[in-house]
């Protein structure tokens, strides 16, 4: 390793922004999640009020599952807070398990998940389908990968990433807040994908 | 009291020059890897002129070496010819100008002058940098794919691109790769700017440099996601076979395609100009950064309206997002929309034109020091001009209808971009060279590489927005089987001619870039131009961690010529009583 340069509010709040640097460019790095997504959801708007007939979600897609998929994520957002919370009142132990239940949740999303695209493959439904399940199938794609990005994030900082509590437990909870804020980005957009896709 | 173990482990050539998380050498490696690419790019772009120049006859000693696919007997034909088009516009600006502009004047100069030891995201940064590396790659060896490179235009529109061959699906991951490049980039650039200002380094009293490099990493952040999401569409288009671009019923030579239509290709111009039009201005603001320093520095006085600059650049990159749909008066996208976007695209041009004055008048009453820098920055404020007051006609919907997509909009474009950006870059490299490596570049080449490009710039962009006047279109691969084509060949050799001749003016330039490095004498003072911003203040070549000790600010960037001092710079990190010369006025 180098001689490590110190960085000013790498841990500490910075006195006039009150962030500290990481969670500062999470929340840049969320702010460009936004437009990519809004990128997406103006593609949705236009293609649909361009087309000539458009499908109703819910006569095409399995609305509970997809209810179902909804409450696992929302419940996974409340386990991701309660793993920061329990690092900041220092219990590590409750930590784990509040994390672990959330990689737990996001698996379970995922496998509802590939449930519904297994039902439309069988029924030999692609994305070259129709402009509708081209939408669907990016759209709720792209969340996906979302998730397992953040299903590799809380697996790090769950098993081999965690041993920086012991050294710098300020810095560790910094990254479990950060990986927080992520993932409640996660959460949201498939708040509004859900309804738009599946109820609209 | 026992020494302090200081170990310092000396990183060893991996971590040191490849794998830095160092922001100068970060700096430095962008910034050789983009210039590397502006020269690949620029090769490409000449070879495209003897086409352009003398169609249909073989390039001369070296056509035979593209093979008989590209270049049958030597003579180009028109699908290669389009591919050196496609990725001659996106090396040059996604890997040329952007990556040398920002990720490498911006990541070596920035932390310098807040006084940063260095980015705040120092492992970040290196990521950014490999990541550029690897989209740069990944378009290079689409060359050597079935079908070549891109070549539907740096544009890519669709339908065209979604049925091109297999370059395109290459130039879209390419593009993802460097967008998140510049998207990690960005981050760094604007928490580094907002949280590791040093004491004392309040928002206005930043360099307008730093300010050019905050605004624009805002637009390379919220800007560059539009172009994703439509890259990530086209991916589907061609890979998955969706039809997010293809219309119903869409017929390709004279066979119906068997796709589901109902896309819309209008959708991928919208999302691709609301990335590049903002893109348009992260080419130019960091070079307005430049040119202003060098302005200032080499006037000895402080910028005119500094604080005018400042707010003209918010605004102007604020406005940026709202002109896109300019490109596409031509498209039927409606009168109502047109008229929008006509008028924010004239609102627009009055931010530019205010900058632009407050360099000029920075001029006025200036002790002017004729250095190399300063007469590139000096030419660029004529050449943007240029380039800034030909894009009014193409902004305004009436006279876009005879101009658009013709020569006129390359000669306009560039205008801003060659003579107007690349300038202002050799002025930043010519002015920060002595910073970096410690050793002063020679004047007298610099000069003749600077008159020399000068005038060849001007012979390869005026002959050009006479040719789009003309009406030839701008992606013609042969302009003389049109009459009107015809009857403006001598300009296109004239043009043609002019940028082989720029490349051999850049020979002085490439000479004393390498023999500078090695030969020259070292630099006398960490100060050679007398310079007041904060980079100047470091050791030279700056260490590891930059400052030996935390820099305090006192005062404005631009204290040059301070009435009652001795020295005609007083730098912003001098505390009042430091170089008391001058006996201060009796106070009775």
């Amino acid at each position: 390793m180098s001689a490590e340069v110190e960085i000013p509010y790498a841990v500490k709040p910075h006195p006039v922004t009150g962030l500290f640097n990481g969670k500062f460019g999470i929340w840049l790095f969320l702010a460009s999640e936004v437009m990519l997504f809004g990128a997406l959801f103006s593609t949705y708007v236009l293609l649909r009020v361009g087309a000539e007939a458009w499908p109703h979600g819910y006569s095409l897609l399995n609305v509970p599952l997809a209810t179902l998929n909804t409450f696992v994520l929302i419940l996974s957002s409340v386990t991701m807070v309660m793993a920061w919370a329990s690092l900041k009142m220092g219990d590590f132990r409750k930590f784990r398990l509040n994390l672990g239940a959330t990689i737990l949740l996001a698996f379970v999303f995922l496998i509802v998940k590939s449930f519904e695209y297994g039902a439309k493959f069988e029924h030999h439904i692609h994305p070259a389908t129709s402009t509708f399940y081209a939408i669907y199938f990016t759209l709720t794609g792209l969340h996906g990968l979302h998730v397992i990005g953040g299903i590799l994030v809380n697996l790090y900082l769950l098993l081999p990433g965690s041993a920086l509590w012991r050294t710098e437990p300020e810095r560790f909870t910094n990254r479990i807040e950060c990986a927080g804020l992520y993932w409640h980005f996660v959460d949201l957009v498939w708040i509004f994908l859900f309804p738009v896709l599946y109820l609209l | 009291m026992h020494e302090q173990h200081h170990e310092h482990h000396e990183p060893g050539f991996w971590r040191k020059y490849i794998f830095s998380v160092d922001h100068k050498v970060i700096g430095i490696q962008y910034s050789l890897t983009s210039l590397l690419f502006l020269f690949f790019g620029f090769s490409l772009m000449m070879m495209m002129r003897w086409q352009l120049a003398y169609p249909g006859q073989p390039l001369p000693w070296i056509g035979r070496l593209f093979g008989e696919a590209n270049m049958p007997e030597g003579v180009m034909v028109p699908e290669f010819y389009n591919q050196l088009g496609a990725m001659h516009g996106t090396i040059m600006v996604f890997l040329g100008v952007v990556p040398l502009a920002v990720g490498g004047f911006g990541n070596y100069i920035l932390p310098l002058q807040i006084g940063a030891p260095d980015m705040a995201f120092p492992r970040i940064n290196m990521a950014s940098y490999w990541f550029l590396f690897v989209g740069g790659v990944v378009m290079l060896a689409s060359f050597f794919l079935p079908g070549g490179a891109a070549q539907s235009g740096w544009t890519s529109y669709a339908p065209l691109a979604n049925i091109a061959p297999t370059g395109q699906t290459a130039w879209l991951i390419g593009m993802i790769f460097l967008i998140t490049s510049s998207l990690l980039g960005s981050i760094n650039f604007i928490v580094t700017t907002v949280q590791l200002r040093v004491r004392g380094l309040s928002f206005f009293k930043l360099p307008f440099f730093v300010w050019a490099q905050f605004v624009t990493s805002f637009l390379l952040l919220l800007a560059f996601p539009p172009l994703e999401a439509a890259g990530v569409l086209q991916l589907m288009d061609r890979v998955a076979g969706t039809s997010f671009f293809l219309p119903s019923g869409l017929v390709v030579t004279g066979q119906p395609l068997e796709v589901s239509g109902g896309g819309n290709p209008l959708l991928w111009q919208h999302l691709f100009w609301f990335l590049a039009h903002p893109e348009v201005y992260v080419l130019i603001l960091p070079a307005l950064g430049i040119v202003a320093e060098v302005i200032a520095n080499n006037t000895r006085k402080p910028l005119w309206g500094y604080r005018t600059m400042v707010y003209s650049l918010i605004f102007l990159g604020f406005m940026s997002f709202i002109v896109w749909a300019h490109h596409m008066f031509m498209t039927g996208m409606g009168t109502a929309m047109s008229t929008f976007f006509q008028a924010t695209t004239m609102i627009i041009s009055v931010p530019s034109v205010i900058i632009l004055t407050c360099l000029a008048i920075s001029l006025w009453g200036g002790s002017i020091r004729f250095t190399v820098p300063m007469h590139f920055a000096l030419a660029f404020i004529p050449m943007f001009a240029i380039g800034g007051l030909t894009g009014l006609p193409l902004g305004l919907t009436a006279s876009d209808l005879h101009l658009h997509d013709t020569y006129y909009v390359i000669g306009h474009f560039h205008y801003v971009v060659a003579p107007g950006t690349i300038f202002a870059l050799f002025a930043g490299i010519y002015y920060w060279f002595p910073k970096v490596t410690g050793r002063m570049m020679n004047e007298k080449l610099g000069k003749l590489h600077f008159w020399l490009s000068l005038i060849f710039m001007n012979g390869v962009f005026t002959p050009m927005l006479l040719i789009g006047v003309a009406g030839v279109s701008r992606r013609l691969y042969d302009q003389t089987g049109y009459a009107h084509g015809a009857a403006v060949q001598d300009l296109t050799v004239f043009s043609s001619w002019s940028a082989w001749l720029l490349a051999v003016a850049q020979i002085p330039f490439i000479i004393n870039f390498l023999m500078s490095m090695r030969k020259r004498e070292k630099v006398r003072s960490d100060n050679p131009w007398e310079a007041t911003t904060l980079e100047w203040a470091t050791p030279t070549p700056p260490p590891h961690g930059n400052f030996p000790t935390a820099p305090q600010v006192y005062r404005g960037p631009y204290e040059y010529s301070v009435p009652g001092r001795s020295a005609d710079f007083w730098p912003q990190h001098l505390p009042e009583e430091a170089e008391s010369t001058q006996p201060r006025p009796a106070t009775t």
